[in-house]
């Protein structure tokens, strides 16, 4: 039994990262009131840049992560001028900024098909990592892994206990009285948004230069509205969010294995099963209306301009 | 000219036009200048280096063939939903003379189209409905699959291979079923099991479930899926893996053991030079090796030169009719026997495929 729960918690958490971080971003945009859909076409618009950077730099994983994250802040920032400054539709936007996102990212990476890069191997941690068990699944794992771990905690800890959270949870409650006691709304919900498009870019990013060290068009494969979705099922809380990155990633892999052992289930079911099993599981954590109420942010997709 | 009049006037005027090209052949020429159109229908994206790379490859050696003559164009990444009937509709009415659709999902939304479209021609890849003026083409993937499975069966160490699986469809299961026999020719203890994804594209999951089939011991991979994912695994495990529909050695490096390569363009060329000449009639094409459809090719460092002889001589043993894939004694999974010996299972068995051979572990999707 421990033969076969390793592998599949071993590649849990690789394929929960690129959740974990495009809904960390998520999750910071909608916390100031800003709900950008583009999320897929950021992740896009990441992974082809980052890859880009990394076959021009000759297979440097960091420059073409920064990379990532620059075109993905660079994307968000289109989307904050139309959404944010212009108080255009936000869901219109945001879906803009998908179609945008596919198709660039294809246009771009024409010439970058038949490229492939190292990768990255994994960092075993000194001694946590010789921990039976535990150690060869959570440390040794990808940097990235374990940077994407980090944000988390640094997230959840700015939202719940820092004044930068505060602020920021601020203004996605009501605009209008955090513009009344003198704080810049428009400022935060553009911070905001581009550390969302940041994040996004990052987890594009990771896909290509890391995860499957290749590009091919489309490659994020609806990963970007998974997240979205983690986002709302989590009732915008960043653990919950974790925990259903966790499931999806486990629930995925632990069906292929299941498959491979020969276990005779239908196989649509199987491939629906991560979404049946992270809906389930959040929907019955978060079923409380009050605490869903208290926690989403009231201001969600209504523009606010200072002075209308 | 006829197209653009109204529907009734059009087709008495096509009838008309039809007589006199046949009598006094000139008719045509007169419009010569004219390219005819060619459509595709993409499922992925020209880029994911499998089977859209593939279908493109073989667009453009047709194009380039008939250069003045056919004019093609191309839309990639189409659903299989009702979306693809739009996008095919849309290129019949913009005068579109020939149509190749490249996934089998398609098929219905095709043929909904050809029946209001008759002087259009409408190709489908990998479907079985064809009409006046629909007609199917398909190459024989599962000899190249055979051919893989020659190759692994002499390089697996463990005995268990693995296919990554796209969709429970005849074609997917015919070529693990191929795989495994081909396998199994050359080392009678060989299994092999099979991970569905449920996509035919989404590098991800396809490295998941390839790094599942490595963590119990699959030690030889091939894929159904159209991304280099699987291949790329495979090195970074250490073990061997496969090109499908396109050479993927860039990817895979020494883990590449050689690669099932399609080459569609004999068919796109056959099609669009039948229109042409005005010949084309409903046909249902399956080439393989003999016409040059399918190849294994892109031998690795990996493979021994015995390894390689011996799949190149299986090759030109199935080019030459003398070795069929899925000939007897065969026997499916549960050991009933398929076919007797000296016989062979005949085309419209291989096209509804749906069982097992003997030596493939697990139950097929139902």
């Amino acid at each position: 039994m421990m033969d076969h729960l390793t592998p599949i918690l071993v590649g849990t958490l690789g394929a929960a990262t690129p959740l974990v971080l495009a809904g960390l971003g998520e999750l910071i945009t909608e916390r100031s009131g800003v709900m950008n859909l583009g999320v897929e076409g950021m992740m896009l618009i990441g992974a082809i840049a980052g890859f880009a950077t990394a076959v021009g730099t000759d297979g440097s994983v960091i420059l073409g992560l920064l990379g990532g994250v620059a075109a993905g802040v660079l994307a968000a920032s289109a989307f904050a001028v139309l959404a944010l400054s212009l108080a255009a539709n936000q869901a219109a936007c945001g879906l803009a900024l998908t179609i945008f996102g596919v198709g660039l990212s294809a246009f771009i990476g024409q010439s970058y098909v038949s490229h492939s890069l190292a990768g990255l191997q994994p960092w075993a941690i000194p001694v946590l990592s010789d921990v039976p068990f535990v150690g060869p699944i959570l440390f040794r794992q990808d940097p990235v892994v374990y940077l994407a771990f980090l944000l988390y905690v640094l997230v959840a800890w700015t939202l719940a206990h820092t004044k930068v959270g505060l602020l920021l949870r601020a203004v996605g409650e009501s605009p209008e009285a955090a513009h009344a006691i003198g704080y810049p709304v428009l400022g935060i919900r553009w911070l905001a948004t581009l550390t969302g498009g940041g994040f996004a870019g990052l987890a594009g990013a990771y896909l290509s230069i890391v995860y499957t060290p290749l590009w091919v068009q489309n490659m994020t494969a609806g990963r970007g509205w998974i997240s979205v979705a983690l986002v709302v099922f989590a009732a915008w809380k960043p653990t919950r969010l974790l925990l259903g990155a966790c499931l999806f990633g486990g629930v995925t892999i632990l069906q292929f294995h299941a498959q491979g052992l020969g276990l005779d289930v239908p196989v649509e079911l199987l491939a629906a099963l991560p979404y049946l099993a992270t809906i389930l599981v959040l929907v019955l954590i978060s079923r409380d209306r009050n605490l869903l109420l208290l926690n989403l942010p009231a201001s969600l997709s209504r523009p606010f301009l200072p002075g209308r | 000219m006829a197209l653009f009049l109204p529907r009734s006037a059009s087709l008495s005027l096509l009838r008309m036009f039809a007589t006199t090209a046949l009598l006094g052949g000139l008719a045509l020429s007169a419009r010569a200048e004219d390219p005819l159109k060619a459509g595709f229908i993409y499922i992925g994206p020209t880029g994911d280096h499998g089977w859209t790379y593939a279908h493109d490859q073989g667009r453009k050696a047709a194009e380039a063939k008939f250069a003045g003559k056919v004019s093609t164009s191309f839309i990639e990444n189409v659903p299989e939903t009702a979306d693809s009937e739009r996008v095919i509709r849309d290129l019949a009415q913009k005068g579109t003379k020939v149509i190749f659709a490249t996934s089998f999902g398609y098929m219905n939304q095709m043929e909904k189209v050809a029946k209001a479209y008759p002087n259009t021609v409408f190709m489908h890849a990998t479907g079985y409905k064809t009409s006046k003026n629909m007609g199917t083409y398909d190459v024989r993937t599962y000899e190249g699959a055979y051919l893989l499975g020659v190759v692994a069966g002499k390089m697996s160490k463990t005995g268990k291979l693995g296919v990554v699986a796209s969709i429970p469809i005849p074609e997917v299961i015919r070529n693990i079923d191929a795989f495994t026999i081909g396998a199994r020719s050359v080392n009678p203890n060989i299994t092999t099991r099979a991970i569905w994804v449920n996509s035919w594209f989404d590098p991800g999951k396809e490295r998941e479930a390839a790094l599942a089939m490595i963590a119990q011991g699959c030690d030889v991979l091939m894929q159904n899926t159209d991304s280099p994912a699987v291949v790329q695994a495979a090195l970074e495990k250490g073990v061997m893996a496969f090109g499908w529909d396109s050479d993927m050695s860039k990817f895979g490096g020494k883990a590449h053991l050689a690669a099932s390569v399609l080459n569609w363009s004999v068919i796109y060329e056959t099609v669009l030079g039948d229109v042409l000449a005005n010949k084309w009639k409903t046909t249902s094409y399956w080439w393989g090796v003999k016409e040059g459809a399918v190849n294994i090719e892109d031998f690795g460092p990996a493979t021994p030169p015995e390894v390689k002889k011996l799949a190149e001589e299986r090759r030109d043993a199935i080019k030459a009719g003398k070795l069929h894939p899925f000939s007897g004694p065969l026997k499916d999974q549960s050991g009933k026997e398929l076919v007797a010996a000296g016989k062979t299972l005949d085309d419209g068995f291989l096209h509804g495929m749906n069982v097992y051979v003997e030596g493939v572990e697990g139950a097929i999707p139902k």
